[in-house]
């Protein structure tokens, strides 16, 4: 597990948490056949949180984002999304979907369409925004992730860090209230992690709404407002980072930091 | 504890059955089914008055009316006073067995030729490319009536092999004569009888039994084909026992026995004794007259077939060897060569069971396809079931629907129990992984 | 304990291989004599060409192109005192025309020629997507209807009205979206061009041409013949088999159960029955499947056929492309917010069916070669067309030549075809990587 050795430095001054609800998470349940994935999950984010989601592998935190756009169904429960109930409705769905970003592990860019059109296609065939608002917008974000001159590259001629950072700029074009973010480092080589988390952090910097599942400590210490983890499908612990790190209540969460901080 | 689908209080809405999750499919699938079953019942609306139009009703009755029409060449026996349903399963047989044999030449063919384009000779890996090529890009309809104009062009009459001084000569010692009319092999028969029927010696064989009666599917059982046959089966399985052994010696000393020998007399001898006892002989074709009597007949319409179907598969077969070799080689023989195993054991224990899982399904298609083009037979004259049911069957009695229907729904039916057995297969050899 | 330390004084220039492994010496020892067992086989290939070879060529050379008739060969060649005898090229040089063409009209033959020559054209924009202007796509959308109108004639109204069929569709689509909603739309968006096709184009067409009588002769399709006709069925099959394949691989992905058993069951039903039965089905059935005083004539019909049949195997070249295809595509569609068919036409399409192209070119192949068994219910294709030839009294017997010539065309076009579909196959592993 790759941690970063220093914590990065952040400008706080515009992180400031609502007292608006973004996401409302009621005793939401969900089973994969017979196994229960999810137990009981009660969550409530507020608008400019920025919280990371940890725990063992297989213990529920990607299914809980990816049920936060319906990538996932869950089977009991409410999910309430900036107001809109993500039920059987398939207009919810969409509405929530193209008002929260996610982003990948594997970073799915579409490899047949370049960069720019990656960043286009969605504005355009879901907000209809005219195609040069939307060229406008993509070249905004893509300069904002640093990599503007790549614009009209291919995904597989870039990086992986590259590509990851072209996979934020898409979701960012569809303006998102929320951003879900699915291991965005996992899939990285060493070097590469820290162009990623830069840009995560200046995300977070502006204010945006996070929900992070990620093993990267250091991030989660100098950017979350709250880590949660999970193990075996539930919330078994939240905390502000510094109390989580520093005095971890469970004895679950005390062994996974020992396991990913101690060697 | 709420249930999450629950929109808007339960009251329902027409919107909803398009944009709600739990009624779209639903509706979707209801639109799908509805235009299926107006597009069949406009099918079957449209014949039905075209067949009122024509004066014609459907039926299966001239199944059993007499076929009068011969086949001259099948498995059982069958004359013209034999209904057409019994036609039919000449046709059938005659299908099964073009489809068998060409699967086994085919294999045998692909195989010896997929290796061959592997190998580091230069000269013999080009020559089964340019086989492989010339096969696969010429239709199979073209090799078809290709090999028999070869077979009636080249080869000698049968009066050729007349008289004191004959211009063609029998091949094996007098047992196979190819003629423009055919290829005369020897017939294994049992129990040698003189000209009234008396046996000749005490190895008498056994008869056959008759099953069905006269009914359309009656057919005769060669009881001493029984006693051979259990016989060698028995051999194959004492040969199992004998390799279990081995593998126990194995597993308890390290040491493996050598056992090919014992296994192969295991398999051999006891059939061969059987075969002794049953007065098993091969009875010759002889020139008597114009043409040969005696052995066994193969038409040149049934070996053009043949030859071409499995040599035309045999280029698509040696591809899919060709291709599971290369797809497996490389780092496992390194692998197994790295840990010391010998080449031919690297060939039995790593590269074989790998490719095979890779070359079989692939393997099992084409034998699908020879079966499907076996009903090519029609362009060459051999009786199969094209033949007969849907050629001189629907000639004949003008059946037009009922024929081809059956015909399509029996070839569709060898299809599925091909792929049926394709599906289990893949299924016992799928690789364990997460 | 040995002293291992050592320093290179001068450094090794570079030195030629030896001999035995360079040259033609070398490519020889490694290849042809690398071991006795290879050798002999090396000797024993060398013979075995030697052997076909000297049964070949000595047939092949045979000056007889202009011989009228084969007694006309036979002479010619007894006058060489060839022993072997000779082929009969006579043959090929008056019915060559035929082969190709059929009984198509003499003076109307530079209408399949530009529909094949244009076949090119509109095929290189899909073919070759780096080199060829994308501009020729339109020239692809306009082939489709043009290409029809070349080969059996009649008025210009007939293909600019079936072109129009679409358009209607997606107009009535655009208009009826926002009114009846999504599913509605599409299914009337699909019903109206067919309804408009069958019913109206007929008439209209008419209509048009005794107003303002533009238009080409008609050439009935029973003058089709030859090579022309195996590339014909073989092109329009394929073309209509490709949005119904497609259709039937979404189906069979589809999670909608009803809709993925119907698609199972066509595509397994086609591909369990020889295409002769089909072919049957084609020339004893299909008209009386069809509304009473319906009468397609075989060419038709049996192009019905095949195209049925070419959909059953596209559908699944297609599902693998689609299968090949990771989940992560979807998901990400799905997350930006395109709803299925968005998702598949700017998404999943586009990749999956540009991964499928060396399929669908195999599909091509297998089709063009199984063209020829149209022959067996009593079509022209060139094989159908030599029992023709040898009704002729003068060419009563010949049957090398005719079956070379054919197989040679065959061979060549299949043979060319399959090697792009392997240069494109390498391309695409490439641009994977």
């Amino acid at each position: 597990m790759s941690t970063l050795e220093l914590e990065p430095s952040v400008d706080t001054s515009k992180m400031q948490i609502s007292d608006e609800v973004a996401i409302q998470i009621e005793n939401m349940n969900k089973w994969f056949g017979t196994f229960h994935v999810l137990r009981d999950i009660d969550l409530t984010v507020y608008r400019g949180e920025r919280i990371v989601i940890c725990g063992p592998s297989g213990s529920g935190k990607s299914t809980l984002i990816r049920c936060i756009n319906r990538l996932e169904e869950h089977q009991q429960g409410k999910i309430v999304v900036d107001g809109t109930e993500l039920n059987s409705d398939l207009k919810n769905v969409d509405k929530v979907r193209s008002d929260v970003g996610m982003v990948f592990q594997h970073f799915n860019l579409f490899p047949h369409l370049t960069v720019l059109e990656n960043c286009t296609l969605a504005p355009i065939w879901v907000r209809k925004v005219p195609r040069k608002e939307a060229v406008d917008r993509a070249m905004h974000f893509l300069e904002k992730v640093k990599i503007p001159e790549q614009a009209n590259k291919y995904p597989g001629q870039l990086s992986g860090g590259q590509q990851q950072r072209v996979a934020i700029a898409r979701s960012l074009c569809m303006m998102p209230r929320i951003m879900l973010f699915d291991e965005p480092t996992s899939a990285l080589d060493p070097e590469m992690i820290k162009e990623v988390l830069d840009t995560m952090i200046e995300l977070a910097e502006e204010g945006m709404t996070m929900l992070c599942v990620t093993h990267e400590m250091g991030f989660a210490q100098a950017v979350a407002n709250r880590v949660i983890f999970m193990a075996d499908g539930q919330i078994v612990e939240q905390n502000e980072p510094k109390e989580f790190f520093n005095n971890p209540k469970s004895e679950r969460t005390q062994q996974f930091l020992s396991q990913i901080i101690g060697h | 504890m709420t249930t999450a689908t629950d929109p808007g209080g339960g009251s329902f809405r027409p919107s909803m059955l398009i944009y709600d999750s739990r009624y779209r499919s639903a509706t979707i699938q209801i639109v799908a089914l509805i235009g299926f079953l107006l597009l069949i019942g406009w099918l079957v609306s449209n014949t039905v008055q075209n067949l009122a139009d024509l004066g014609k009703s459907v039926g299966f009755g001239f199944l059993s009316e007499p076929a009068g029409y011969d086949i001259n060449q099948r498995l059982l026996d069958y004359d013209s006073r034999d209904s057409h349903a019994r036609a039919g399963l000449m046709g059938l047989l005659n299908t099964l067995l073009i489809a068998v044999m060409g699967c086994i030449m085919a294999t045998i063919v692909g195989v010896i030729i997929g290796v061959l384009r592997l190998s580091n000779n230069w000269l013999v890996a080009r020559i089964m490319t340019v086989y492989v090529e010339m096969f696969r890009n010429v239709p199979v309809l073209l090799w078809i009536v290709f090999s028999m104009a070869i077979l009636i062009e080249t080869l000698p009459p049968p009066s050729a092999y007349r008289g004191e001084d004959p211009a063609a000569s029998m091949y094996l010692g007098d047992s196979v004569a190819l003629t423009n009319r055919g290829v005369y092999v020897p017939e294994p028969l049992f129990g040698r009888t003189d000209e009234e029927g008396n046996p000749l010696s005490w190895r008498q064989g056994l008869g056959d039994v008759h099953l069905f009666g006269d009914a359309w599917l009656r057919f005769d059982v060669s009881l001493e084909l029984i006693v051979v046959l259990s016989t060698l089966i028995a051999g194959i399985l004492t040969s199992g026992l004998i390799k279990r052994r081995a593998d126990r010696i194995q597993n308890r000393t390290g040491l493996r026995p050598r056992t090919w020998h014992w296994r192969a007399a295991a398999i051999i001898l006891p059939s061969v004794i059987a075969l002794w006892l049953m007065g098993f002989y091969l009875g010759k074709p002889e020139l008597r007259g114009f043409n040969f009597a005696g052995g066994t007949h193969m038409r040149n319409s049934f070996i053009a077939l043949w030859l071409a179907l499995s040599l035309y598969t045999a280029a698509f077969v040696a591809e899919i060897v060709r291709g599971g070799i290369l797809a497996i080689s490389g780092g496992q023989t390194e692998a197994a060569a790295a840990l010391g195993i010998r080449p031919r054991r690297i060939m039995s224990l790593v590269i074989l069971p790998q490719a095979l899982r890779v070359i079989i399904p692939p393997l099992i298609s084409q034998y699908l396809n020879l079966t499907k083009n076996s009903s090519l037979a029609i362009a060459v004259g051999y009786m199969d079931l094209t033949g007969t049911l849907m050629g001189i069957t629907l000639n004949q009695t003008g059946r037009e629907l009922e024929a081809v229907m059956m015909t399509m729904l029996i070839y569709l039916l060898i299809s599925l129990a091909i792929s049926g057995a394709m599906n289990i297969y893949n299924n016992s050899v799928k690789l364990k992984e997460r | 304990m040995a002293d291992y330390s050592y320093v290179r004084k001068d450094m090794l220039p570079e030195r030629e291989p030896p001999a035995s492994a360079v040259g033609i010496l070398g490519w020889l020892r490694e290849n042809l004599f690398s071991g006795w067992f290879n050798s002999i086989l090396t000797v024993l290939s060398l013979f075995f060409i030697y052997w076909i070879l000297a049964a070949i060529i000595p047939w092949l050379w045979s000056p007889t192109w202009g011989a009228g008739s084969l007694s006309a060969c036979r002479e010619i060649i007894a006058e060489l005192g060839k022993e072997h005898g000779g082929a009969c090229y006579g043959v090929i040089t008056e019915r060559w025309q035929q082969l190709l063409f059929g009984f198509y009209p003499d003076e109307l033959r530079w209408r399949p020629i530009l529909t094949f020559v244009g076949l090119f054209v509109a095929l290189a924009p899909v073919l070759f997507t780096d080199t060829a202007p994308r501009k020729l796509l339109w020239f692809t959308g306009a082939y489709l209807f043009l290409a029809p109108w070349l080969m059996w004639g009649g008025a210009i109204w007939t293909p600019l009205l079936v072109a129009a069929g679409p358009v209607l569709g997606f107009v009535a689509y655009r208009f009826l979206h926002g009114v009846i909603g999504n599913l509605a739309s599409v299914i009337l968006g699909v019903l109206i061009p067919v309804l408009f096709w069958l019913f109206l184009v007929g008439p209209i067409s008419n209509g048009l041409y005794s107003i303002i009588p533009l238009g080409i002769e008609v050439v009935e399709s029973r003058l089709f013949g030859g090579f022309m006709l195996s590339v014909w069925i073989g092109v329009v099959a394929i073309s209509i088999s490709l949005v119904l394949g497609v259709v039937l691989a979404l189906g069979r992905q589809s999670d909608l159960l009803i809709v993925k058993y119907l698609s199972v069951g066509f595509i397994e039903f086609i591909r369990g029955v020889p295409l002769i039965t089909l072919l049957f089905v084609a020339s004893t059935l299909l008209n009386i499947f069809m509304p009473p005083g319906t009468n397609f004539d075989i060419i038709l019909r049996v192009m019905i056929m095949a195209t049925l049949f070419a959909s059953a195997y596209i559908a699944e070249v297609v599902r693998g492309g689609l299968a090949a295809l990771p989940r992560g595509q979807y998901e990400a569609a799905d997350a930006l917010g395109l709803d299925y068919w968005k998702a598949q036409r700017l998404i999943i399409l586009p990749q999956a069916l540009k991964i499928s192209i060396p399929g669908i070119v195999s599909t091509f192949i297998g089709l063009f070669k199984d063209t020829t068994l149209v022959s067996i219910i009593g079509l022209l294709d060139p094989i159908g067309l030599t029992g023709s030839i040898r009704a002729d009294a003068n060419w009563n017997g010949i049957v090398w030549e005719l079956y070379g010539f054919i197989a040679l065309l065959f061979f060549l076009s299949c043979f060319a075809m399959s090697r792009y579909s392997m240069w494109l196959e390498k391309k695409l592993r490439k641009d994977h990587k």
